[in-house]
């Protein structure tokens, strides 16, 4: 939990004016926000406040639902990442993703780490990858307990392990930017503990946004909080100010427990 | 505002608020009856504050236990997180006031040998402190700063009669050696009177951290108006 908002930090990810449709309803009405670099942003808000709609916007997830517009700006470091010349598959190398249910690949845990760094060119198999997926591995805090079955199935491990071994292979592409989706909704306390602490080993490398409905998780980890309804950005501060003194009555209401 | 969705950590809330205003009543009540009892000279109402300091303790602890209950099981946040904060602090407060009423009803004992011949002027004292006790505990009772503002700014007001009564005690007591006893039982019953009249600041403080979350300890009481004031007028 970081309280300072004195320093001034890189931002990574600048939202202009997003405002994005499925079909004719307006999921997000003009959303302004900038990520900072190598700090943990949580997003919380009610379902359906437009939260997963809006992270998924930020490496184009959305592009996959054919009724989704999308209007505004996204740059990442600068760069438009809705522009005609950008890359999706490059894009997403940058931006990577963590989702609810850990989904590793019907592959050995090698495989899983290997796959993305492999047939983006990264990497080529032999010693290089070996010490590749060795660190990513341990970058993800599941070294340990994998490095005596790297052949294993990724599918025969917990929940926990799958979802660390989801973030390995994520970190495996050296990415900028990580997108947790409720990361931790599927996990028991233990496990959930686990990737909390992996989060504030892996702020120092990269750019976390994390969707969470644990409202004591987002306070945990994160250094800044946006609290979303409605489609609408409501408040956006740092985490120490949004769980001890928000300025919003709608803030306020969600954080205590008022809420409709 | 609105109600909580868990109505048992509304009525937790509630129920706090309340043992932390009967608290306060209990306080004001062992001061009013250990000036009483100084004005009287009434012993019998100067060994039932003595006897009942144990009440005023019992709360706190009663309080404290509440209070950790509350942020162990319902992790409050905003504005309930500040509401228990405060409780806490408030409760610590308010048992010292206890112990400063309790202080002055065994002064009182003493001025049976040595009876005191200004005693109008604690009473005036005790008037103002006793005011600041009522403005602190309705300003937490209602989370109203404007209050909590007046009980802080009269703090000036009740120093300045602190330190002018203590010259006058030292003047009597250099005056006539007979009255040295005398004088230091007033003075020290004045000094009592006097912190009672610092917890009700810090209490109406913790009020302002309460309502809004600034900080106003430890500024001086202008600068606390002022954050105090601003704020008033955003509101208007």
């Amino acid at each position: 939990m970081n309280s300072d908002t004195t320093t001034h930090n890189e931002t990574k990810i600048s939202i202009r004016d997003l405002k994005l449709w499925y079909g004719d309803f307006e999921a997000l009405h003009g959303i302004d926000l900038d990520i900072l670099s190598g700090k943990v942003t949580a997003f919380i808000g009610p379902s359906g406040c437009g939260k997963s709609t809006f992270l998924r916007t930020m490496n184009r997830m959305n592009d996959r639902i054919p009724s989704c517009r999308v209007e505004g700006q996204i740059l990442l470091e600068g760069q438009d990442i809705y522009a005609p010349e950008v890359d999706v598959v490059q894009l997403r190398t940058h931006v990577g993703m963590v989702f609810q249910k850990p989904n590793p690949f019907p592959k050995s845990i090698y495989e899983n780490i290997a796959y993305a760094p492999r047939i983006h060119g990264l990497v080529s198999d032999g010693p290089d990858m070996d010490e590749l997926v060795e660190t990513s591995l341990k970058k993800a805090s599941i070294w340990n307990e994998v490095k005596d079955k790297l052949q294993q199935s990724g599918t025969a491990l917990s929940g926990g392990q799958q979802q660390r071994l989801c973030i390995a292979r994520t970190i495996a592409v050296k990415p900028d930017v990580i997108l947790m989706d409720e990361p931790c909704s599927a996990l028991d306390p233990i496990a959930t503990a686990k990737i909390e602490e992996l989060m504030d080993e892996l702020k120092q490398e990269f750019t976390i946004v994390i969707v969470t409905h644990n409202m004591q998780q987002a306070a945990r980890v994160s250094d800044y909080t946006a609290y979303f309804y409605l489609g609408d950005l409501i408040e956006y501060a740092d985490t120490h100010t949004i769980f001890t003194a928000p300025k919003h009555q709608k803030t306020e209401d969600y954080i205590t427990g008022r809420f409709g | 505002m609105n109600q909580h969705t868990i109505k048992r950590f509304e009525d937790e809330l509630n129920e706090l608020k309340d043992k932390v205003l009967a608290m306060g009543g209990l306080v004001e009540k062992a001061t009013k009856r250990s000036m009483n009892s100084l004005i009287k000279q009434d012993a019998k109402r100067a060994h039932k504050v003595i006897e009942r300091d144990h009440a005023i303790n019992a709360m706190e602890i009663e309080i404290d236990e509440m209070s950790r209950t509350i942020l162990a099981l319902r992790q409050p946040a905003a504005s309930d997180l500040r509401f228990v904060m405060t409780t806490i602090k408030v409760v610590t407060d308010l048992e010292r006031m206890g112990d400063l009423a309790e202080n002055i009803a065994e002064n009182m004992l003493k001025t049976e040998e040595h009876p005191l011949t200004q005693v109008s002027s604690l009473q005036s004292l005790a008037d103002l402190v006793l005011d600041q006790l009522k403005e602190a505990l309705d300003a937490f009772a209602k989370g109203d700063m404007a209050e909590a503002m007046i009980c802080i700014e009269s703090d000036n007001k009740v120093h300045a009669k602190y330190k002018s009564m203590q010259r006058e005690y030292l003047t009597y007591m250099m005056e006539d050696p007979r009255q040295i006893t005398a004088g230091l039982i007033a003075s020290d019953i004045a000094r009592s009177l006097e912190r009672i009249g610092d917890h009700a600041v810090n209490i109406a403080e913790m009020v302002v951290y309460m309502v809004k979350g600034h900080e106003v300890r430890h500024v001086d009481h202008d600068t606390a108006a002022a954050l105090i004031g601003g704020e008033l007028q955003d509101k208007t």
